[in-house]
């Protein structure tokens, strides 16, 4: 079973990508990625996580998943 | 994902951008409100003595001030007629209560069209949950400094 990912707010966004240098990912599709995302964000549609986060992102550090808001 | 530490930023790139964050993409204005914004708008609470507020915002140079309470929220804002006023009523008397404002996220051409429509010359820019961030002059949204 895998675990559920940690609901963070923005403070906590913050400490983790100055203290961890967490990984941020974007889950809406490309388009929007394109037209708006967080400075720093990489872009990996929902329906890709699986497939592409072990090839992109680093095992040993913090992934902070968002999308547009509470969705 | 397999991943040992995944967190869920819930409020997402919404809330990020109303707090004037660092955004990138083809859609994200080249200037925001939170980026010609001046910080240094002189602000006061209601506490103060008007006559004190008077003085010190003339001394700054600015004919505005900002009421806000211990948290930087804005309650109201004190304009040129209540800051040169000779009446020595209290700050909550003198001043104009719940002014509107705008997120720091929004365009400077956006704003400067809102506060054109309106027929202002400065407009407060706040995050969502009411915070000061500064005040934008319309002078400086015309001439694009």
């Amino acid at each position: 079973m895998e675990a559920m990912p940690i609901a963070i707010d923005r403070d906590a966004l913050q400490r983790l990508m100055a203290e961890e240098a967490a990984q941020l990912v974007e889950v809406l599709p490309a388009k929007e990625f394109g037209e708006e995302h967080l400075a720093g964000a990489i872009n990996i549609p929902l329906k890709e996580l699986d497939e592409s986060a072990p090839r992109e992102l680093a095992r040993e550090r913090p992934v902070i998943v968002y999308c547009n808001d509470y969705q | 994902m397999g991943f040992p530490r995944v967190y869920d930023y819930v409020a997402g790139k919404n809330d990020w951008g109303s707090y004037g964050l660092p955004r990138e993409g083809t859609n994200v204005p080249a200037r925001a409100a939170g980026d010609v914004a001046h910080r240094d708008v002189p602000t006061c609470t209601l506490a103060d003595r008007l006559s004190d507020v008077r003085e010190r915002v003339r001394a700054a140079g600015w004919d505005t001030c900002i009421v806000v309470n211990e948290q930087r929220v804005v309650l109201g804002r004190l304009g040129r007629q209540a800051l040169a006023s000779k009446i020595d009523s209290s700050i909550e008397e003198a001043m104009t209560p719940g002014p509107s404002t705008v997120r720091p996220s929004i365009g400077a051409d956006a704003l400067l069209e809102r506060i054109r429509a309106r027929n202002l010359t400065s407009f407060l820019v706040t995050t969502p949950d009411g915070r000061l961030v500064g005040l934008v002059r319309r002078d400086d949204l015309e001439s694009g400094t």
